[in-house]
């Protein structure tokens, strides 16, 4: 088996660079990229978050990737792997970037070191780890093929015959005022023992440690590469024979082990992420993605977005679920104020898009139709001149969603037409309601607005809890059941004193 | 090196933090007349002093160790004086050298740990001095273990080759390091060897090295810097080295300073309690329980401030309660001062003022007065009396020594007294020793019954009010003349004297 790629396999990548979709920054999956490609922006990985699939098959070939990479030893390889590719490239700019030859070719002698180390592990691992998937199959196989060939070999022995040879080296300066003088090492003993043994009977307890941070021994300053050149006076077949070792491997990596190590950033970055949210107890699954499938099945999911917030402190969201028959295309959510209600519109959206990456997602059990876009309406936070002027921009809005949406997308609606008076209000969300139910689309809509919650029998009524016995506490859960705003309006006045018998004894007492 | 003055096997870090309840017990002993007596205008001492009395020791056997060096303290107070005087000097060395703090460059460092160094080294040697002329006139075991050690690890041998070193390290003929070759080729795990000295072997690696060498041009100070740089990763190590020896040896000496400021103190107390003519005895603690006997028992703070302050006998004989009741301004406080101070003095090791006191080790002395704030009735003062009772209760362990002075006045007498009553009662079970001196009278009565475990002590009333501030056995009586202080006050009687047992 050939390797070509983890992610593309079977499909073709995008020619041209992608755009992000308009809907991450209302479902907050930009902050969920931006954490996955944290500390790895060298790769450009952001892109590959952006284009859902169309093809399933090509979602279940990433899914048993990752599934290979849920294991640790497996994962732990194949970061240690990318880690020496890191520094590979790190040691080859040097190379570029210094000047004296006896630099430069030390600096391609150690990229060819940690090149081989890291194909080598690499290989090692891989077939050492029964592997589900085929992408990871491909790329063990292909490593074996490379690590065998005659090259790699050759490789591989001058560069540690080389190393070694240099390794041995030990020279001895003389700074004397301005003066610098390179000699052979005389094997003096250490100057430092001796003062330590000196003064070793006051040591009763640990000390501070006085010794100044000095910059890294590989910054190499003028001084430094003067004594280099010098040094290689000393010793001048070591170094011809480094030089001629540079000069015969000057690019040793592998084009296709490079694809491997971008494409497998983008694994490792997602799987971090959901690693420090599993240890927090939340679930992830691998959803079943059908095109075409009516049926919706998200159990115990969650916002990834306010999880991973909530994790930094120390916190779990409440985990929610959602399932939809077939038939059942809308759900309205309405409840009280922070109560979770845009937090589960996200959920559904993200989990939609996540799914459609080839990626798990969040939740126990999940098992929805394939999205070809997630689209997003969400009410801005920005005040336009007039609320004539807001309500324009909401249907205009509303409008480019409708027009790009195919019965195959999904849309997550929240808190339209607040600008407008309650009757206009109703009437344009059920106009809109009616036009996403002939259109056929999933949807999610949030509302303030209890009557949008009664509909046909492809509208679902989903409110957002309180506990039964202090309506001021939210629990954050989001059931389906009628919605009944009236009841929590209620109790809470009666918690504030504020029904009719209270305010009466109040009043004038 | 160490120390172990204060303790036979450890130095004391003198200076880490008490518990908090600790200082209530310096306020309630008035441990500041003690102490002005020991620091005599030392800042010091009066610290080191305060430390060590609060602190108290672990057994008996640590009290022992004190009280013979302390003994050599009273007998040649002369090796005590200088020995702390050098100490003393070469602690202000690092402040004077370079106020007090390291540069940060091993160049630096290393310069300002080498005149530091010079600077102690020649104290180590006039320590050794002191330690070696007054051997002879010592005999506790921490002092002459002290100066043996001082003769046998500091001499003269060893201190010159000190000295060499930190010769050698002005590096005036440049320095010489060792290296490899790392990453990029750059050098690395640099080793300095002894500077090249004038000789053969400089000769020879000049030889050796032919024209191999380079010198940095007059104005270019970034190749200069660069070769600072250089020296410096030879230097670090070095320099860090210098610089914790150093510290080690302030160390040893601040450690020396705070052992001795002790027995200076104890020198100066003793002197002053000698000079008001306190008689003075060194007390025997023993690990028996329900120990407390004394001859002419003293409160030393009351003695270094007034003339003629009166000494009570007092013989427990194994009982593990004392109450105190009787007249106001009866000397009760005064008494259960003289106690606690006693035992807090003889646990530091010092001398106590009574001509002889035997008591049980306590290994905490626990103190509960009443606060000027507790005095009114107010729900809220009864909760912060309790508090403080609570937190005793806490901290207290059997064998610990519990001093009650008008403990659960803060309510009224038949609530404090039966509160009272269940916390003393259990303390007593628990084996915790209580002296208590209290108005309470339903408390006091309570323990009348109870002569196998509660002495019972009165505060006399003298003739005509006057009161000899001497106690005496006997039952509570129940009223606590409150009527004579009034009239020593408001020169009148007070109107009704039938307000039996309430303040």
């Amino acid at each position: 088996m050939t390797f070509r790629s983890l992610l593309w396999e079977g499909t073709t990548a995008p020619s041209a660079r992608p755009a992000e979709p308009a809907s991450f920054g209302d479902l907050h999956l930009d902050q969920v990229v931006s954490e996955v490609v944290r500390g790895r922006e060298e790769y450009d990985l952001a892109p590959l978050l952006w284009v859902p699939l169309d093809d399933p098959e090509v979602i279940a070939r990433r899914q048993r990737v990752f599934a290979d990479l849920e294991d640790e030893g497996i994962a732990e390889a194949v970061s240690a792997f990318c880690d020496r590719m890191r520094r590979m490239r790190r040691y080859q700019g040097m190379a570029q970037r210094r000047h004296q030859a006896e630099e430069q070719h030390r600096w391609r002698l150690d990229a060819a070191l940690v090149y081989v180390e890291a194909v080598q592990e690499l290989r090692a691992s891989l077939s050492a780890h029964e592997l589900g998937s085929e992408g990871l199959a491909a790329l063990r196989d292909h490593l074996e093929g490379l690590v065998a060939s005659s090259s790699f070999a050759a490789l591989v022995r001058d560069a540690e015959a080389i190393a070694e040879e240099l390794a041995q080296v030990r020279y001895a300066i003389t700074i004397k005022g301005r003066r610098v003088r390179v000699h052979h090492d005389v094997g003096q003993p250490d100057y430092r023992a001796e003062i330590e043994e000196a003064f070793a009977k006051f040591r009763e307890r640990d000390a501070r440690d006085y010794r100044a941070p000095l910059p890294p021994e590989s910054q190499m300053t003028w001084v430094e590469e003067r004594i280099l050149g010098l040094v290689s006076q000393l010793f001048p077949d070591t170094f011809a024979r480094l030089a001629a070792f540079a000069e015969e491997h000057r690019d040793v990596a592998d084009p296709a082990v490079v694809t491997f190590e971008r494409e497998a950033q983008l694994f490792l970055g997602y799987r971090k992420h959901l690693a420090a949210l599993r240890n927090a107890g939340l679930p992830f699954c691998y959803p079943t993605v059908t095109p075409g499938a009516r049926e919706t099945i998200i159990d115990d999911g969650f916002d990834l977005a306010l999880a991973r917030k909530l994790a930094s402190q120390g916190k779990a969201p409440v985990t929610n679920s959602l399932r939809l028959d077939p038939g059942e295309r809308v759900a309205v959510v309405t409840g009280p104020n922070q109560g979770g209600k845009t937090t589960f519109a996200r959920m559904v959206g993200q989990i939609h898009h996540l799914a459609a990456l080839g990626l798990p997602v969040p939740g126990r059990k999940v098992s929805i139709g394939l999205a070809d876009q997630v689209l997003t309406h969400f009410e801005r936070e920005e005040s336009l001149d007039t609320l004539r002027g807001k309500l324009e921009d909401d249907l205009v809005r509303i409008r480019e969603v409708l027009d790009q949406a195919t019965p195959d997308s999904v849309l997550v609606l929240n808190e339209l037409f607040t600008s407008t008076t309650l009757s206009d209000a109703v009437a344009l969300g059920h106009d809109l309601l009616e036009r996403i139910r002939d259109l056929g689309a999933l949807c999610v809509y949030v509302t303030f607005l209890d009557e949008l919650a009664e509909g046909g029998p492809e509208t679902v009524s989903l409110v957002g809890e309180v506990r039964a016995d202090d309506p001021t506490a939210r629990t954050f859960e989001i059931v389906r059941r009628p919605a009944d705003g009236l009841a929590y309006a209620a109790a809470l006045a009666q918690r504030h004193g504020l029904t009719y018998d209270r305010v009466r004894e109040r009043v004038g007492a | 090196m160490r120390v172990l003055l204060l303790h036979p096997d450890r130095d004391v870090a003198v200076g880490d933090p008490l518990p908090e309840r600790l200082e209530d017990l310096a306020t309630d002993l008035s441990l500041d007349a003690v102490l002005d007596a020991m620091a005599a205008d030392d800042d010091h001492v009066r610290r080191v002093a305060r430390w060590v009395l609060l602190a108290g020791a672990d057994d008996p056997a640590v009290v022992a160790h004190r009280q013979a060096v302390a003994a050599d303290a009273l007998a040649d107070p002369d090796a005590f004086a200088t020995m702390y005087r050098v100490a003393t000097e070469a602690l202000e060395g690092r402040r004077r050298l370079f106020f007090g703090r390291f540069g940060s460059s091993p160049e630096t460092v290393l310069m300002q740990a080498r005149r530091l160094l010079d600077l102690l080294v020649d104290a180590l040697r006039r320590l050794r001095r002191v330690a070696e002329s007054h051997r002879g006139l010592l005999s506790s075991a921490g002092m002459v273990r002290l100066c043996d050690s001082l003769a046998e690890e500091l001499d003269d041998a060893y201190l010159d080759v000190l000295e060499g070193h930190l010769e050698e390290l002005k590096l005036e003929e440049g320095v010489l390091l060792s290296a490899g070759l790392g990453r990029g080729n750059a050098s690395r795990d640099h080793v300095l060897h002894r500077p090249p000295r004038r000789g053969w072997l400089a000769r020879m690696l000049e030889r050796e090295s032919g024209g191999l060498s380079f010198v940095i041009p007059e104005r270019d100070e970034t190749a200069a810097r660069s070769l600072a740089q250089l020296r410096e990763r030879g230097l670090n190590d070095v320099a860090n080295i210098l610089a914790q020896s150093s510290d080690h040896i302030l160390d040893f000496f601040e450690v020396l300073r705070d052992e001795l400021a002790f027995y200076v103190g104890a020198q100066r107390l003793h002197r002053a309690l000698a000079q008001r003519e306190v008689a003075q005895c060194w007390p025997e603690l023993t690990e028996d329980p329900d120990a407390l006997a004394a001859d002419d028992l003293v409160d030393a703070a009351l003695a270094l401030r007034v003339p003629e302050a009166v000494g009570n006998d007092v013989d427990a004989r194994g009982r593990r309660l004392l109450m105190v009741t009787g007249a106001n301004q009866g000397g009760k406080s005064t008494f259960l001062r003289s106690v606690g101070l006693a035992q807090v003095m003889a646990q530091a090791g010092l001398p106590v003022a009574a001509t002889r006191l035997r008591a049980s080790f306590a290994p905490r002395v626990l103190t509960h007065h009443t606060r000027e704030e507790d005095a009114e009735m107010e729900s809220g003062k009864l909760d912060e009396e309790l508090r403080r009772l609570s937190a005793l209760v806490d901290a207290a362990e059997p064998g610990d020594l519990v001093l009650c002075n008008e403990s659960l006045s803060s309510t009224n007498e038949r609530e404090g007294s039966e509160i009272a009553r269940q916390v003393t009662t259990a303390l007593l079970d628990a084996g915790v020793r209580v002296v208590y001196v209290t108005h309470l009278y339903e408390l006091a009565r309570g323990f009348v019954d109870e002569p196998e475990r509660a002495l019972l002590l009165r505060a006399q009333r003298g003739e005509g009010g006057q009161r000899p501030y001497r106690l005496v056995e006997g039952e509570p009586l129940p009223t606590s003349f409150g009527a004579d202080t009034y009239r020593a006050v408001f020169g009148a009687e007070l109107e009704a004297e039938a307000d039996a047992g309430r303040r």
